[in-house]
């Protein structure tokens, strides 16, 4: 047992069990980014709670030397929302997939988001089902062919960002398994954010859907396809950094080149994560390749009403003036009478 | 012609109050149940409610009724057939014929029996009574619409307003027959419409004037005397099994030292348990309306993980919805109470009305092995009792638990004797003390229970969840864990028997003819069949189960003393089927009813005494 519990390195956060993951996998990094982030935020380890659905990905409970609870497929929205609302004092963590969180587990998922429960949720997109073997997930774009789409599925896939937007979500980032340093630093935000905080990781799956972040994350290419996104700071990119976004006549995001067509730094978007309005947080989310560079970081973050602080809230304020203090109280109120 | 009333004496009377659902049929059924219940009469209610909410009014689907049975003896059901129906239009009078005693009377609202309500309600002619062959009733027409407006003309009130009060004059008007005083009633519409002087003033106005018409026409209608009914002696309310629930679950988390927490979603008829808890924000409870049954129990679950005591609340479709969550608090071994209010099933099917067919759900609808506590409970007020045993269950063994009423006693009501909390069994959950010795999987020699630690507490961090385990709480894939942690999980709920009571039998305690063996919410119809049919010199004693896994020690000693075994129950014969699977070595009669009503007397009465023609024959 440690003496204090908030002073910890990176190995007081291991278990001792072996991990499972195929070598290679993006899951490694990551795992190994939250345990940097909670080292960071030197909360007692004793308040950290990791809760999992099912999944590759939700095996991570048990690599962690806190509280874990690995639930049931699709289900670790509503655990942790359980666990979030009986005791708010707790660090809770969300480890889910994409099947986990936008299939089986899509009603609870958005309904977390639409209450805004202080809950961390590592959302690991690799686009497949990594632990049935290869199978499309809500994730996948059209056409993609798995196992149970052998002539290219006939569907599109959600953008968890937008999802997430849609229920009123106060919170999303994105970033990318191999970025350790910059992952940390988002799920250090994310953990500060009193409300439900959604951080989609593109994460790789190296045996059923190898390189299908590549376009995005391969290093030759990444200053281009990448725009890290800084609060009050211009939505710059490229090599030489002289790539922009701005907001075109039409009202949309459009790239631009510092120097050309009269084009200035001053014409380029500073990114504002805490604005209420969702409109450009929307249109950062949708940016894709190859017209856009794919925005990462902390893409979304605004205060609002935080469920579990309201729920304890309303029962301080109920039980102030209230007449039944105990359960005799109520047993023995209204309409009683006597028998002699 | 003699003005004075006929005075009868009865033992007990049961009276139905019946007419359109917006009528008020269910607040006049209550206060004329609660005043009876002060003058100390033992009483037992059952409304019946339209299944849909807006059928159209004056239709047969539309007709809402509270019957109430109350006497001078222990009454332990609503009464099968009314001595007296009050109905407010022609559709209750086509709803109820069925369920009025022969020569009782019927006291029908004459000014709703128009040409176009009687259309509404199906009938061919303008004389209901000769069409449903109610010949041999004593039939009162009373302007009860007309009476009411009359009452109400200085008021100035709107026509829609005033005929709201009509229920009222039926009120006053009974409360006559019965010899009820109107002092509660008056201060309940006092209290209730405190904002509203005018509301106050106009329904005291009308029931006075209700009464006061039973009085001035006592020719017309008998007056009944039924005497108060000698009651153990302390506090009591009147309580509805669902309220009487969460009440006990309440009591328990108080007992317990354990924060409430409620996960749920609405379905009938076990609404009211969430609303009942979620309104006792002053006892601290949390209750969290989900997003549906799944997020119900998993959010529990959750909680439970946090510490709490924390249980769900459904009904038939819901629990099912809530099976794969269920095998996640068996494999983690989480306190958790499951309630299940069951009703006609299957899928949506009767879902107002009763039924105990979620037993072999309960029982065994999840996958793999995955043993779980039942309880049922057997009358409304003893729902507090079970509720309160459930989670004691739950919380010293560490296991799910499920406890099973249903619609007929979740809506059902009845005097409660107020407990106190000093008197109540302790509660001491199997609580994680030292962190040294600390492991998930570590279990108590005696109870096989492990141990209850939560994220908070230092030095207690580990993993649970729905793979298979090993002591340390790590994932196990060894064959022979498995199969041991299967045998650990069964006989841990096996051993719930050593605190559970044995089994009391009702009657014939040396053994005899016949045994009524009974679960859950029949008990009220079980108890007062058989204790006719013994009045009546027939040999027959009643096993009434409260406890359904783990059965009570002594259920085979008990059943080994009777010739004949009649398991009773409204469903197709679940609960025989499981003890078939228990003991063997007895044979099983079964009384089954599928008809999303109670049993009532008579059926079981003649059923009983076909077996003693049956068996005397050969
Ligand atoms: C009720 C239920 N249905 C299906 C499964 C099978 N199953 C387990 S994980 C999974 C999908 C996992 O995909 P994802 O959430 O993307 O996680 P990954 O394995 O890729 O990390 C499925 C279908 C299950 N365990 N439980
Ligand atoms: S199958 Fe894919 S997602 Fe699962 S552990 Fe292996 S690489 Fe990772």
């Amino acid at each position: 047992m440690l003496e204090n519990s908030t002073q910890y390195t990176i190995k007081d956060l291991k278990s001792p069990n072996e991990i499972r993951w195929c070598p290679g996998c993006g899951d490694h990094a990551i795992i190994n980014a939250v345990q940097k982030a909670m080292v960071t935020l030197a909360i007692p380890i004793e308040k950290y709670a990791v809760v999992s659905g099912i999944g590759c990905s939700s095996r991570f409970p048990y690599y962690m030397n806190t509280y874990g609870f690995h639930t049931i497929h699709g289900r670790a929205a509503a655990v942790a929302s359980g666990l979030k609302s009986a005791n708010p004092e707790l660090s809770v963590w969300e480890i889910t997939g994409d099947g986990d969180a936008l299939a089986i587990g899509g009603n609870h998922f958005i309904h977390m988001v639409r209450r805004n429960i202080d809950i961390n949720v590592i959302l690991f997109n690799n686009k497949i089902y990594g632990l049935t073997k290869g199978q499309y997930s809500p994730t996948c774009d059209r056409g993609k062919v798995t196992k149970t789409s052998p002539f290219g599925t006939v569907e599109d896939p959600f953008t968890p960002g937008k999802l997430v937007l849609g229920s009123r979500g106060t919170f999303f980032a994105r970033a990318i398994d191999s970025n350790v340093k910059k992952s940390h630093d988002v799920f250090v935000e994310a953990a500060k954010h009193k409300g439900t905080s959604v951080v989609e990781v593109l994460q790789n799956c190296v045996i059923y859907n190898h390189n299908i972040h590549t376009e995005i994350t391969d290093p030759k290419h990444k200053e281009d396809r990448q725009l890290h996104l800084e609060d009050n700071k211009p939505m710059l990119f490229g090599k030489e950094k002289n790539k922009g976004i701005i907001l075109n006549k039409k009202g949309k995001l459009e790239v631009a080149v510092i120097g050309e067509n009269g084009i200035t730094i001053d014409d380029i978007l500073v990114h504002d994560a805490c604005d209420a309005d969702g409109f450009l947080h929307q249109q950062l989310i949708d940016m894709k390749l190859p017209e856009f560079p794919v925005a990462f970081g902390v893409i979304r973050k605004v205060k609002d009403l935080v469920y579990d602080e309201c729920m304890e809230a309303q029962i301080k304020e109920v039980q102030e003036d209230a007449k039944i203090k105990c359960v005799e109280d109520l047993l023995f109120s209204g309409n009683t009478w006597e028998v002699k | 012609m003699s003005t004075e009333a006929k005075i009868i004496e009865l033992d007990e009377v049961a009276i139905r109050f019946s007419g359109d659902s917006g009528d008020g049929m269910q607040l006049t059924g209550t206060l004329f149940s609660d005043a009876s219940a002060l003058l100390g009469n033992d009483i037992s209610t059952f409304p019946d409610f339209p299944s849909e909410i807006r059928a159209p009014q004056g239709t047969v689907g539309g007709v809402s009724g509270f019957q109430v049975h109350f006497g001078a003896n222990q009454i332990n059901t609503p009464g099968d057939l009314a001595h007296v129906l009050v109905a407010m239009n022609p559709a209750a009078i086509k709803a109820n014929a069925k369920f009025i005693r022969l020569q009782g009377t019927i006291i029908y609202d004459s000014d709703s029996f128009t040409e176009k309500n009687l259309l509404k309600a199906q009938f061919k002619t303008t004389d209901p009574f000769e069409e449903l062959n109610l010949h041999d009733y004593r039939k009162i027409a009373v302007p009860i619409s007309n009476l009411t407006k009359e009452s109400l003309k200085e008021f100035g009130l709107d026509n829609k307003s005033v005929l709201r009060s009509k229920n009222m004059f039926a009120l006053g008007l009974v409360c006559w027959m019965f010899n009820r005083p109107l002092d509660y009633i008056e201060s309940f519409i006092k209290k209730k419409f405190a904002k509203k002087p005018t509301v106050v003033e106009a329904n005291l106005k009308v029931l006075h004037d209700g009464f006061n018409y039973g009085m001035n026409m006592q020719h017309m209608t008998p007056r009944y005397v039924v005497n108060p009914a000698p009651i153990e002696k302390g506090t009591y309310r009147t309580v509805h099994g669902n309220q009487a629930t969460a009440w006990g679950i309440l009591a328990a988390a108080e007992k317990a030292k354990k924060p409430l927490f409620i996960g749920s979603y609405p379905i009938t008829p076990a609404t009211d348990i969430l609303q009942e808890l979620a309104v006792r924000k002053d006892l601290g409870v949390k209750s969290f309306q989900a997003e549906d049954e799944i997020a119900g129990i998993c959010t529990t679950i959750g909680a439970s993980f946090a510490g709490h005591f924390a249980v769900t609340s459904t009904s038939g479709p819901g629990l099912a919805l809530k099976s794969e969550a269920m095998g996640l608090a068996v494999i983690a071994e989480l306190p958790i109470v499951v309630i299940n209010v069951q009703r006609g099933g299957p899928s949506t099917g009767l879902p107002t009305k009763t039924e105990q067919s979620d037993l072999l759900q309960s029982l065994y609808g999840r996958n793999g092995e995955s043993p779980m506590v039942v309880l049922a409970a057997s009358s409304p007020s003893d729902s507090f009792y079970y509720a309160y045993m459930a989670s004691k269950i739950a919380m010293e063994r560490m296991t799910p638990v499920i406890l099973l009423t249903d619609g007929f006693l979740g809506n059902g009501s009845q005097p409660m004797k107020l407990p106190r909390m000093a008197d109540l069994p302790e509660i001491t959950p199997a609580q994680a003390l030292d962190a040294e010795t600390y492991l998930p999987y570590k279990r108590d020699a005696e109870t096989l229970a492990r141990e209850w630690a939560y994220p908070g507490m230092k030095g207690f961090e580990h993993r649970i969840g729905g793979l298979e385990k090993g002591l340390d709480g790590n994932v196990s894939h060894d064959p022979a864990n498995h199969q041991k942690m299967c045998d650990i999980r069964a006989e841990k709920v096996a051993r719930v028997a050593d605190m559970i009571p044995e089994l009391e039998i009702y009657g014939n305690q040396e053994g005899g003819e016949i045994l009524l063996v009974g679960w859950g919410g029949t008990h009220g119809h079980l108890l007062s069949s058989a204790r006719e049919l013994r009045s009546e010199g027939i040999d027959v004693s009643l096993a009434h189960f409260n406890y359904i896994q783990p059965l009570p020690k002594n259920t085979e000693q008990i059943f080994s003393k009777y010739k004949k075994i009649i398991v009773c129950e409204l469903n197709n014969g679940q609960f025989a089927l499981y003890l078939r699977d228990q003991f063997p070595q007895f044979s099983y009669a079964q009384m089954n009813k599928l008809q999303g009503l109670p049993f009532t007397n008579d059926e079981i009465k003649s059923r009983v005494q076909k077996e003693m023609e049956g068996s005397l024959s050969c």
